[in-house]
């Protein structure tokens, strides 16, 4: 198990992020928050504060991640408000219009800036500092929409296969650092990024449960996990289906 | 099922409430048992991810949240430093805003009064945009309409409570049975002095010498001490929905009779605060068990003059019809006046059952209770009530019109509608 005591969230104001956080914070752990819209930020550090025990120390600031050059600060400043850094998460994003991103190839360009690049320019920032201290843990939220392409959400799923590939790379070569690199796979989830959906089937789960399935991957160093875990086998299914009949399919 | 043209989440604090072309109402956690909660053909606007800690002052017990915080969540933070909820009602699933918004009650009523006489102050948000901080010496008006007014006076966005101080998570209980409803009586009148926490479970359909028999449970908060009994919470489910009700006069009569006399432990334990407050959140679901024509629930107040009487009459007529349920409760109120201009709790007594849903035979022995309740000058509680007549509604709440000028123009519901038709 991976003492993850001081974790910078980005994307710390989504849903799932901040159930992340709080589950975090109980288990003794101090947070550097970064989000985009200050006053969510206000609310949720209010919020960790109230939660937090003695000595757990709960900061961040706002920012927007499109803007790439902050990246190196954001990271400087989680370090040195936390006193040094166990673990990264990645959790910002947007779920891409996609037939807004059809229409417009810089829309989709911006799209992929959100979801792909500006995950890898923060990944490849703190690849580096924890390669050298030789331990940490790296987690990202990517998707299974990243398995594989389909017509109703490829320019989303392109991006979050970017970052699963990216990811999967890297686990190689931190592997000899002794650095995890997590890729969370969440299917159905229940949060603002999913409202227009229709979420009466079985297959939504609550940010909650998956919030817990990111801790316990952190904690035990996985590698890429799908949550909840029955979408292991969804994907594999979806994944082998022949191309001929899959172009036919309306998913 | 009631549909809504529209449902919502609202997640900050500090936005307007949406435009609608059609009126709103709050949702919290969907714990009323009727339309209290629900706005059909309307904008439901949902508060579970408007759920923050604000601030809470460890030292002095007061803790600020917005209103989709959980009376569970709130408990989780607060006992283990403690501080406990002065007033809670059956299940921790309600959020602050439905506690307020319904000004529940709990077993510690003739104590404590109700859950709106521990708020300390509330934001509310009106269609306009307006925002009022509201408390009992200031914007008196709308705090005594917003506490037990139903969600109807626009959005609680925030509240403040003042929590009680409490030395464990655990509750010395004591349980005795009784043979009869005078038995009853006599034991409460003795226990209330001595005892912040009592209720009694009556055997709804006992009858004739046996009538109102039933146990009377006493608690009160235990103390620090060396070691306390192993808890773990534990969540059973019932897992699918009844074909039929399983709840029917004979399984009834069994279960009563078995419940009854089963044997109490004598002289007082140590329970978990859990088990003692929620015994029905450890099934989740278990309206299941009712069957696909579901249930109903009953739960009225009669004035402190009319209590005994009344209280046999209402159980004679159920006892003869043999419908009723294992949730069958009686407690006495105290004299507090509640601070809502809608309240429900009133000095006098209140008895709360579950039926299943027969249809008419159903609909008929409620008009019967109705009148008992009528006669006595009692009222029906909303956050039950699914079928209440405008009439019964405006008997008990003798000042609906004055609230009704309270009302947000913007904001409606179900049972608004229903019962001021």
């Amino acid at each position: 198990m991976i003492s993850i005591q001081r974790t910078v969230i980005f994307g710390a104001t989504s849903t799932i992020a901040q159930a992340v956080a709080r589950q975090l914070v109980a288990r003794g752990a101090s947070i550097y928050c970064v989000g985009r819209n200050s006053a969510k930020l206000e609310a949720l550090l209010a919020d960790l504060r109230v939660r937090a025990g003695e000595g757990q120390l709960i900061a961040g600031e706002a920012a927007d991640l499109n803007e790439f050059t902050r990246h190196a600060d954001l990271l400087a400043s989680a370090e040195k408000s936390l006193g040094g850094l166990d673990a990264v998460l990645v959790a910002h994003g947007s779920l891409s219009d996609q037939k807004a991103c059809e229409a417009s190839a810089s829309m989709t360009l911006k799209e992929f800036d959100t979801n792909a690049l500006s995950a890898v320019s923060i990944l490849t920032l703190a690849a580096n500092l924890f390669e050298t201290r030789g331990s940490g843990v790296l987690a990202a939220i990517s998707s299974v929409a990243g398995d594989r392409g389909r017509q109703s959400n490829y320019v989303y799923g392109a991006a979050k296969g970017m970052l699963t590939i990216f990811m999967q790379g890297m686990r190689n070569r931190l592997a000899k650092a002794g650095v995890a690199v997590v890729t969370i796979k969440p299917g159905f989830v229940d949060t603002p990024m999913t409202a227009s959906f229709d979420k009466s089937g079985p297959l939504w789960a609550s940010p909650e449960i998956i919030a817990r399935g990111i801790v316990m991957a952190m904690e035990k160093g996985k590698g890429e996990v799908y949550l909840p875990g029955f979408w292991w086998f969804i994907m594999l299914v979806i994944r082998y289906i022949p191309s001929r009949i899959f172009n036919r399919m309306n998913l | 099922m009631v549909k809504h043209r529209r449902v919502d989440d609202v997640d900050v604090r500090y936005e307007a409430l949406p435009e609608a072309e059609n009126t709103m109402l709050v949702f919290g956690n969907g714990r009323s048992y009727g339309d209290v909660c629900l706005n059909a053909d309307g904008t439901l606007l949902r508060t579970r991810r408007m759920n923050h800690f604000i601030d809470f002052d460890r030292a002095t017990g007061r803790l600020v949240c917005e209103s989709g915080v959980l009376l569970k969540d709130i408990l989780d933070l607060v006992i283990p430093q403690g501080w406990f909820l002065p007033v809670t009602p059956g299940t921790r699933y309600v959020t602050l805003g439905g506690a307020i918004a319904n000004d529940v009650h709990g077993k510690n009523h003739h104590v404590r009064g109700s859950f709106g006489h521990h708020v300390l102050r509330l934001e509310l948000l009106r269609s306009t945009g307006e925002r009022m901080v509201c408390a009992p010496a200031e914007q008196s008006e709308w705090f005594h309409a917003t506490v037990g007014g139903l969600g109807l006076t626009g959005m609680i966005v925030w509240a403040e409570l003042q929590l009680m101080p409490v030395s464990s998570a655990f509750m010395v209980t004591e349980s005795k049975k009784f043979g009869s409803l005078d038995d009853f009586w006599a034991l409460n009148a003795d226990a209330e002095s001595r005892w912040p926490y009592t209720v009694a479970w009556i055997d709804c359909i006992a009858s004739g010498k046996s009538q109102g028999r039933g146990i009377f449970m006493l608690g009160r908060h235990a103390p620090a001490q060396s070691q306390f009994p192993a808890w773990r919470e534990s969540t059973k489910h019932f897992p699918i929905e009844s074909p039929v009700s399983l709840v029917n006069s004979l399984s009834l009569r069994a279960f009563n009779f078995m419940y009854y006399h089963r044997p109490l432990p004598k002289g007082t334990g140590l329970s978990h605060y859990v088990p003692y407050f929620y015994p029905l959140d450890g099934v989740r679901e278990w309206n299941r068990m009712y069957g696909r024509k579901g249930f109903f629930q009953y739960q009225c107040v009669l004035p402190p003059e009319f209590s005994r009487d009344g209280i046999s009459e209402l159980l004679r007529r159920i006892g003869i019809n043999g419908q009723g349920s294992f949730l069958a409760v009686l407690k006495t109120f105290g004299a507090k006046p509640s601070l809502g201009i809608l309240s429900f709790p009133r000095p006098g007594t209140t008895l709360a059952l579950d039926f299943p849903n027969l249809g008419e035979p159903t609909h008929r022995l409620f008009r019967e209770l109705d009148a008992v309740v009528r006669e006595a000058g009692g009222a029906l509680y909303p956050a039950k009530d699914a079928r209440m007549p405008p009439d019964m509604f405006r008997a008990g709440y003798p000042l609906w019109e004055k609230f009704s000028a309270y009302v947000d123009p913007g904001f409606s519901s179900s049972f608004w509608r229903r019962v001021t038709s």
